[in-house]
């Protein structure tokens, strides 16, 4: 051991003597009390560029119109791009907005969200309770409710698309129980059905492990005195499991809401968006907007954006209160 | 200095000689089947008559030249020669080769009609910008099998949307296939049978005006079609917004009686139908105003930025050589946009019979498509009418608007698309 500790303190020396010259020239340069922002500067400038540059691009094109690639090219439009996204006479009626598509995408949203995180929390919870048991195989099973999540959105859309289509296997299966087939993909609330259900099996496996391992921190000893105390099994689970993952539960409903709000490539492999607009959610609505269709109207795609950011901005404040809440003991 | 110094510094400066005079053009080109391997054959010849100038082929996905190569032109970037189908869309990044060809007469004689799809915008009116080497037009296609073995007389040249659905309609009915009728889910295939039904596209002025008497007759007669299943639903309703679906996996598979699509679609079919069943083109099918169909294409271009304008020049006279064209044509068994070969016919190599009747039939339809069709394919803003076809024509199929709103929001987005690309 000695020689090695020999070698491991000769290189501390070395590289304390190689670095020393250089940290002095820092020093001298920016002085003692700025050398912290020194070393900050790599980071904050590969952030800059590429965070911060393209968030103050994207305000400067949602003031923008045109078709122009290039922002100098483009005519500036002022507000124009955010008022003709908000002009509606209801909101609950798309087809009363001047941007239809834009509203039947955020309505679309708000119920994909509400659907999709209730019951993927809600399965995700008894998937995990179930797999905290000591069960047979369980660590197989908690590989098999995983998998999923290990999987590209592509592939997941296109196995499900097998599935569901005409000729698929969900039909064939149905045809040879003598049933009618169901044309799952075409009829707007099943295609938005199957939309919410496939997004709740590709994702669920990762808030299981999550609220796993939030069971898992639960300490041995207080189920142990609720037995003692002759606690029924609804009580240990209300009174104890619940609130003791309350907090693991906040992170797994800010996080899933999040995610949900930014779904887009699993349903646009799966439906495009269709039957009409059915499937269509806000993400695909920027991207058609700024890239699938002609003309790409990058300005009214930037506007969009800004205004589901603001959504997402919401939830992650929410998130940023639960979390803190949570380690300040609240 | 010693002699191998003396023949290093010849051979270096050979080396940079031979850079400062090398030209090599850059060619972004994709293929439906064998387009760009047959050219970089051909452009062996060239490169033998113009050395010095290389051509480097960069294969590339369709999704690249749509959407990727726009993108790269509009930063000054890009190749220098392109194989694309929107001319209108990419005209104002084209280079006029007129003054590098060597008989612009000829030229025009030959590619008259598409090379007025360039001429748009600020391009002059009598430029060369595109040697269209793939002539496409939308047409129909009958599984003439099924037709058989239902005892159903397939419709003569000549008939009607009506009569093929109404016997397409029997077909499916007799002999228990999905799907009687289906139409690729895109504005471009809408528009023949709109143009059959009166559908006049622009007004005196040149502008357009989408939504008219002809074109809401058919859109309503399409929805009809669609809602009591003589249409396969699946192609339309089956995807949202200005997504591009079409039905040829259904007609391959046998499953569809009529598919109404294009004459790009003959090698897939002779390629994948083999002799699984008979088929055949029915070409141009007729509406109560014409019996048109959609013209299209793949050409070749070249672009503003190039460092070498003349050698591109040089490239698309030789591309646009009635002989060149028809050694690639008779190779890729494509349509030929070259009017002397389309009047003397092209003979395609190892083509099936089935392929070639096809082939004949689309090229021939081709003379009597509507000045209308030609004049929406070149269009500079024809791409915002194809895609928001499907994405309203879709929402009144599946009940999300009234055909009358349907047709209030696509001429609405059509105006936006036209002003947004002043």
């Amino acid at each position: 051991m000695q020689p090695l500790a020999r070698l491991g303190g000769w290189l501390y020396a070395a590289a304390f003597d190689l670095m020393e010259r250089p940290m002095l020239a820092v020093q001298r340069l920016v002085g003692v009390q700025n050398v912290a922002w020194a070393f900050l500067l790599p980071n904050l400038l590969i952030f800059g560029l590429f965070t911060f540059i393209p968030i103050a691009l994207n305000f400067m094109y949602a003031t923008t119109g045109g078709d122009q690639l290039l922002l100098w090219e483009r005519p500036g439009v002022g507000a124009e791009n955010f008022a003709s996204l908000l002009d509606c006479e209801s909101y609950l009626d798309p087809n009363s907005c001047q941007r239809d598509l834009f509203w039947r995408a955020v309505h679309n949203t708000g119920w994909f969200v509400v659907l999709q995180v209730v019951f993927m929390v809600l399965f995700a919870l008894i998937t995990a309770l179930i797999l905290n048991k000591d069960l047979p195989l369980r660590g197989f099973f908690r590989g098999v409710f995983f998998y999923p999540v290990l999987l590209s959105p592509v592939v997941v859309a296109l196995i499900w698309k097998w599935i569901l289509q005409r000729n698929g296997v969900l039909n064939a299966g149905l045809e040879s129980a003598g049933a009618s087939p169901i044309n799952w993909l075409i009829e707007a609330n099943w295609a938005f059905f199957w939309v919410v259900f496939i997004s709740i099996w590709a994702h669920m496996g990762f808030y299981v492990l999550i609220l796993l391992a939030g069971l898992q921190a639960i300490p041995a000893d207080v189920y142990e005195a609720a037995e003692m105390d002759g606690g029924s099994k609804w009580r240990v689970f209300s009174r104890i499991t619940l609130p003791l993952l309350m907090p693991t539960m906040v992170v797994v409903l800010v996080l899933s809401l999040i995610r949900a709000v930014q779904a887009f490539d699993e349903i646009y492999v799966l439906t495009g968006g269709g039957p009409g607009s059915a499937t269509t959610l806000l993400l695909q609505y920027i991207y058609d907007t700024g890239f699938a269709e002609r003309p790409r109207l990058f300005g009214l795609a930037a506007a969009a954006s800004i205004l589901m950011a603001a959504v997402l901005f919401a939830l992650t404040l929410l998130q940023l209160r639960a979390t803190r809440g949570q380690a300040e003991g609240r | 200095m010693t002699l191998g110094k003396l023949l290093g510094g010849a051979a270096l400066a050979l080396v940079f000689a031979g850079a400062a005079s090398a030209q090599e053009l850059r060619f972004a080109c994709y293929q439906d089947g064998v387009e760009c391997d047959v050219w970089a054959e051909q452009f062996k010849a060239f490169e033998a008559e113009n050395p010095g100038v290389t051509v480097a082929i960069d294969v590339v996905p369709y999704q690249s030249i749509l959407e990727g190569l726009p993108v790269q032109l509009a930063v000054g970037e890009g190749p220098d020669v392109g194989r694309v189908t929107d001319f209108g869309g990419l005209a104002q990044f084209m280079l006029d080769v007129r003054p590098y060809v060597a008989d612009a007469a000829v030229i025009e004689e030959r590619y008259g009609r598409s090379l007025a799809w360039a001429r748009v915008g600020d391009n002059a009116p009598d430029g060369i910008y595109n040697i269209v080497d793939q002539l496409t037009a939308t047409g129909g296609f009958a599984n003439k099998t099924l037709f058989d073995q239902a005892g159903v007389a397939m419709p003569a040249p000549g008939a009607s949307w009506e009569d093929w659905a109404a016997a397409a309609t029997a077909v499916r009915d007799a002999t228990g296939v999905d799907f009687a009728m289906a139409l690729d889910r895109t504005g471009h295939r809408f528009a023949a049978p709109a143009i059959s039904y009166g559908a006049a596209y622009f007004g005196a002025d040149g502008e357009p005006i989408l939504v008219d008497d002809g074109f809401r007759a058919f859109a309503e007669q399409f929805v009809a079609w669609n809602e009591d299943g003589t249409m396969a639903k699946d192609v339309w309703a089956g995807a949202g917004g200005g997504t591009y679906a079409d039905a040829a996996a259904e007609f391959i598979n046998g499953n569809l009686v009529f598919y109404y699509s294009g004459s790009w679609q003959i090698g897939r079919f002779g390629r994948d139908v083999g002799d699984a069943f008979d088929w055949v083109a029915t070409g141009g099918v007729c509406g109560p105003a014409a019996c048109t169909g959609m013209p299209g294409g793949a050409g070749i271009v070249g672009f503003k930025r190039t460092e070498h304008p003349e050698a591109v020049g040089k490239l698309l006279d030789f591309v646009a050589r009635d002989e060149v064209q028809l050694a690639v044509l008779a190779q890729t068994k494509n349509i030929a946009a070259n009017a002397k070969l389309q009047a003397e016919g092209v003979t395609y190599t190892d083509a099936p019979a089935p392929v070639t009747a096809a082939l004949a039939t689309f090229a021939a339809s081709v003379p009597d498509f509507s000045p209308t069709a030609y004049a929406l394919q070149g269009y500079r803003n024809n791409r915002a009418i194809f895609t928001a076809t499907p994405a309203r024509i879709t929402q009144a199929i599946v009940g999300e608007l009234t055909m009358d709103e349907a047709l209030e929001r696509l001429d609405a987005d059509v105006a936006e698309a036209v002003a947004a690309s002043q």
